[in-house]
């Protein structure tokens, strides 16, 4: 069988780093940073963290190429419900 | 050609099904389909997180107010649980993959612990929100929506603060739903686990669960700060 | 001469997927493909007949320009259910969930689908879907339209949205169950020799839908939880009233909704192409775009859902990016018509039922692709918006693409589904009266609809009467069309001509076993060593069987 096994010391060092993640993220959220940066710091841990669990604690980074694609396809269609919907939303105050 | 025929499972894995070639193929299309079922779940949970966006976008001042209600302490706590649950899952994974039956079957039943853990916070929560009548439009008659609970920050309207209820109880409940789902998943393969099923040869089963479980984490880790962190650094 | 190689054991023959077992509990629980697709077959006509009822009836009340048949009350339900039933329980699962369950596991060389049980579980949901949505039919009907508009469909419709709602979330989930199973299938259970550019076209196009069906059925299902939501429990989800944003309905609604016509077009696509190729015995010109473009569709098909939001007060900017995205999508659909044309050039063309259904498709597709570039127009959109224009539209992509491909195919694979010859005199006589009845139906519908004639109303300005005759004779005509094939395919199963193994002497893997194909659909994995559409003429073409043995020997057809 061509399966990766990860070792203990990375599933350890990755659950260690998103419960820092998570302390990190409340610590931002108690905090009043300038303009948008709230939102931005907060996805951005999210982003982060989400991408931990996806790379070591769902095997991607060990996997092949297809999961690659079949994953960023997802993401690919998310941005296209995003993008286009709010081509429209935020537009409107245009004409 | 003709020798391959019919002798082609003979000896096989009894866990083969008839209409793999062997179990390197069926461990392929396992996780694939696992993947290929999460593009859909991302799907799904992506309509709930566009409106999130757009009604956040365009009510503000509510939004926040009504996240400022919300239990941080418990939510935060839950964060925990749902990542420690995670990591369990993953070591889960890794003792079938080593072969060890006996961590194997704990850390699948610590996952669960931990899932059912996070479900009774949720429902706690749940409940401080029926106290405080904050449970949207008319789905309880006899107790309608009120808002006068929530601390309205400047050019918040009531009615927008219900709508993050909404919102709020539409995410965390499918949410929640998927968490069942993974626990009933899970108590199947905990089962199959102790009756040491899985081992260093043939653990798909375990493998695709944990997908499923990371998966229903990575959206906690979504909506703990879209939901719960998005006014509180205008109070005070 | 030019040998066929088939794969499977002349001793063995005699069983088949349809005789191996009997009795209801065997197909009720069978985890064959075939069966499945069978199972799904006799369903979808079902509601395909049911769907046509309807139609029966909004053909009848329009026959004069007075609302004097039916209330219009009632007619806001039949043609909502009309809608409803023939998009969500015919079109949609009509050619993946029989022919392409039937075939995509043949074609590339698999004894069944990746997940055969997920296969079984997805038509209990799709009946389920079914039944509760009957259920919402019996019980009062819905009459929001099938688009299921807000805030209409959440706080001001008195008719049963949320069952019929719940059947379509439930029906949703088998067609992404069939989806996920196409994808996992394609990719891991391909026969050894079987590489992607030797897959059939039928196979690619299948691809190309469950991209379809995975990526965009999700966000229907969550589209109308939320609507049952807001009309359950009253919040403003879509309702302006409240504080919501109806059209946020429409953007998620069309998400879903316009890919879906791709749903139901691009899997007739790859029948098409089998099509052509195979009756002009030719390779299909330019395989790897033909190939390409369905995965070309599959995508600018998510790329352009807010042309249906022209007159929706979307931003004026949306909508000239959208207007613009919309006539992108006509190219890979263009290369598909240029090809297939090209493939008929100095082919050796024959003129069998399947292949009129071809070439009815070709043509109809094209108006109705042509039409669709007339709508991606902003301007030209806002004048026929909600007019006739459009229902002559969709209904030449749908039925003139959608249903032309499902009875070609149909009539294709039938010696290989059932192991019986349908009677090709009757299948040519009817492939044209369905063809001229449906011209006759939809053509005049274009006229009323530009000259200004609404859709969706009982009455009409007498002025529009004449269109409405000759469209109402039409959809009779299409009507004792459409009941022939019906007829004869169900008698031929009894009474037709035993089909052989391979009677269009093709190359592809689905005619190199027997007809009907043992349970496993080969006896021995094969292995594949050729193009897809490798051709030599037919005289010099010898169907050679497995082993030493002839495929006479194989040939359950002879008692
Ligand atoms: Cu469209």
């Amino acid at each position: 069988m061509s399966e990766h096994i990860v070792s203990l010391k990375i599933y350890v060092s990755i659950f260690l780093a998103l419960l820092v993640g998570t302390a990190l993220t409340v610590w931002a959220g108690l905090h009043d940073f300038p303009g948008q940066l709230n939102v931005i710091i907060a996805l951005t841990i999210a982003v982060v963290k989400a991408t931990l669990v996806v790379l070591y604690f769902m095997h991607v980074r060990y996997s092949s190429r297809l999961i690659w694609v079949v994953f960023t396809s997802a993401l690919f269609w998310l941005a296209i419900l995003f993008a286009l919907t709010l081509n429209d939303y935020w537009t409107r105050s245009w004409l | 050609m003709a020798d391959s025929v019919a002798i082609e499972h003979e000896g096989s894995h009894p866990a083969l099904q008839h209409h793999f070639e062997n179990l390197e193929q069926q461990r392929e299309a396992g996780t694939l389909g696992m993947w290929v079922f999460l593009v859909t779940e991302i799907m799904f949970f992506g309509g709930m997180f566009f409106a999130y966006t757009l009604y956040r976008t365009k009510y503000p001042a509510a939004f926040a107010s009504a996240s400022n209600h919300l239990s941080l302490t418990l939510g935060a706590v839950n964060t925990a649980v749902l990542i420690f649950s995670s990591f369990t899952m993953a070591l889960a994974v890794y003792s079938a993959q080593t072969g060890k039956r006996r961590n194997q079957v704990v850390c699948l039943a610590l996952t669960i612990l931990l899932g059912l853990t996070f479900l009774g916070i949720k429902a706690v929560e749940y409940h401080d929100k029926y106290v405080d009548h904050l449970i949207p439009g008319r789905l309880l008659p006899s107790r309608p929506f009120d808002a006068s609970d929530v601390h309205l920050l400047p050019g918040a309207a009531p009615q927008n603060v219900e709508m993050f209820y909404w919102i709020y109880f539409a995410m965390t409940g499918m949410h929640a739903v998927h968490m069942i789902i993974g626990v009933g998943l899970l108590s199947v393969i905990l089962f199959f686990a102790w009756r040491g099923r899985y081992g260093p040869e043939y653990h798909n089963p375990v493998e695709i669960s944990g997908l499923y479980w990371h998966f229903v984490d990575i959206i906690w880790i979504f909506l703990f700060p879209l939901l719960y962190l998005l006014g509180r650094h205008l109070e005070h | 001469m030019k040998a066929i190689e088939t794969f499977q054991l002349p001793t063995a023959a005699k069983v088949n997927y349809i005789n191996a077992e009997y009795g209801l509990k065997s197909w009720l629980l069978t985890k064959d493909h075939k069966r499945i697709a069978l199972l799904y077959l006799g369903s979808i006509s079902f509601f395909f007949f049911l769907g046509g009822l309807y139609a029966m009836f909004i053909r009848l009340e329009l026959l004069t320009p007075q609302g004097d048949l039916l209330s219009s009350a009632t007619y806001n339900k039949v043609f909502t259910q009309h809608g409803i039933i023939m998009v969500f329980f015919f079109l949609i699962p009509s050619i993946p969930a029989t022919l392409g369950n039937f075939l995509v596991p043949m074609m590339i060389g698999a004894k069944d689908l990746a997940f055969p049980r997920i296969n079984l579980l997805s038509w209990y949901i799709y009946l389920l879907g079914g039944f509760i949505t009957i259920y919402a039919l019996l019980a009062g009907g819905v009459d929001t339209g099938w688009t299921f508009y807000a805030p209409y469909s959440t706080t001001f419709s008195n008719s049963y949205v949320i069952a019929a709602g719940l059947g379509i979330f439930v029906s949703g989930f088998s067609s992404i169950l069939t989806g996920l199973n196409f994808i996992v299938t394609i990719h891991t259970m391909r026969a050894p020799g079987m590489t992607w550019f030797r897959l059939p076209l039928f196979i690619w196009s299948h691809y190309a839908t469950s991209l379809v069906m995975v990526l965009g059925t999700p966000v229907i299902a969550i589209t109308i939880l939320l609507l049952a939501f807001e009309r359950l429990a009253h919040v403003g989800i879509f309702d302006p009233a409240a504080g919501g944003d109806p059209v946020l309905f429409q953007h998620l609604f069309w998400f879903y909704s316009h890919p879906a016509v791709y749903i139901m077009v691009l899997p007739s696509m790859g029948v098409v192409s089998e099509l052509i190729a195979n009756f002009s015995r030719k390779n299909i010109f330019g395989y790897k775009f033909v190939a390409f473009s369905s995965l070309a569709i599959a995508v600018f098909g998510f790329l352009v859902w807010g042309h249906h939001l022209f007159v929706a007060s979307q931003s004026v900017y949306a909508g000239m990016i959208f207007s613009f995205l919309s006539f992108a999508v006509a190219i890979p659909s263009a290369i598909k018509v240029f090809n297939w044309t090209a493939t008929l050039y100095k082919g050796s063309i024959s003129y069998d039922t399947p292949m009129l259904y071809a070439l009815g498709f070709i043509g109809l597709f094209t108006i109705g692709g042509m039409t669709g570039l007339f709508l991606a127009s902003i301007a030209i959109d806002v004048h026929v918006s909600d007019t006739y224009f459009i229902v002559a539209h969709f209904h030449y992509i749908m039925v003139g693409g959608a249903l032309f491909g499902y009875l070609g195919g149909l009539h294709y694979w039938w010696p290989k589904i059932s192991g019986r010859m349908y009677p090709e005199g009757w299948g040519r006589f009817s492939a044209l009266v369905i063809y001229v009845g449906f011209n006759l139906t939809f053509l005049p519908q274009f006229v009323a609809g530009y000259l200004g004639m609404p859709r969706r109303y009982h009455a009409y300005p007498p002025e529009f009467q004449v269109f409405n005759v000759l469209s109402s004779a039409g959809a009779s005509i299409l009507g004792f069309g459409l009941l022939i094939p019906a007829i004869y395919l169900v008698w031929s199963m009894r009474y037709g001509k035993h089909a052989e193994a391979n009677p269009w002497h093709l190359p592809g893997l689905e005619w190199r076993t027997a007809s009907p194909p043992p349970t496993e659909n080969f006896l021995v994995t094969p292995v594949v060593t050729w193009e897809a559409y490798e051709f030599a003429p037919p005289e010099e073409t010898r169907v050679v069987g497995f082993g030493d043995e002839g495929l006479e020997a194989a040939d359950i057809s002879k008692p």
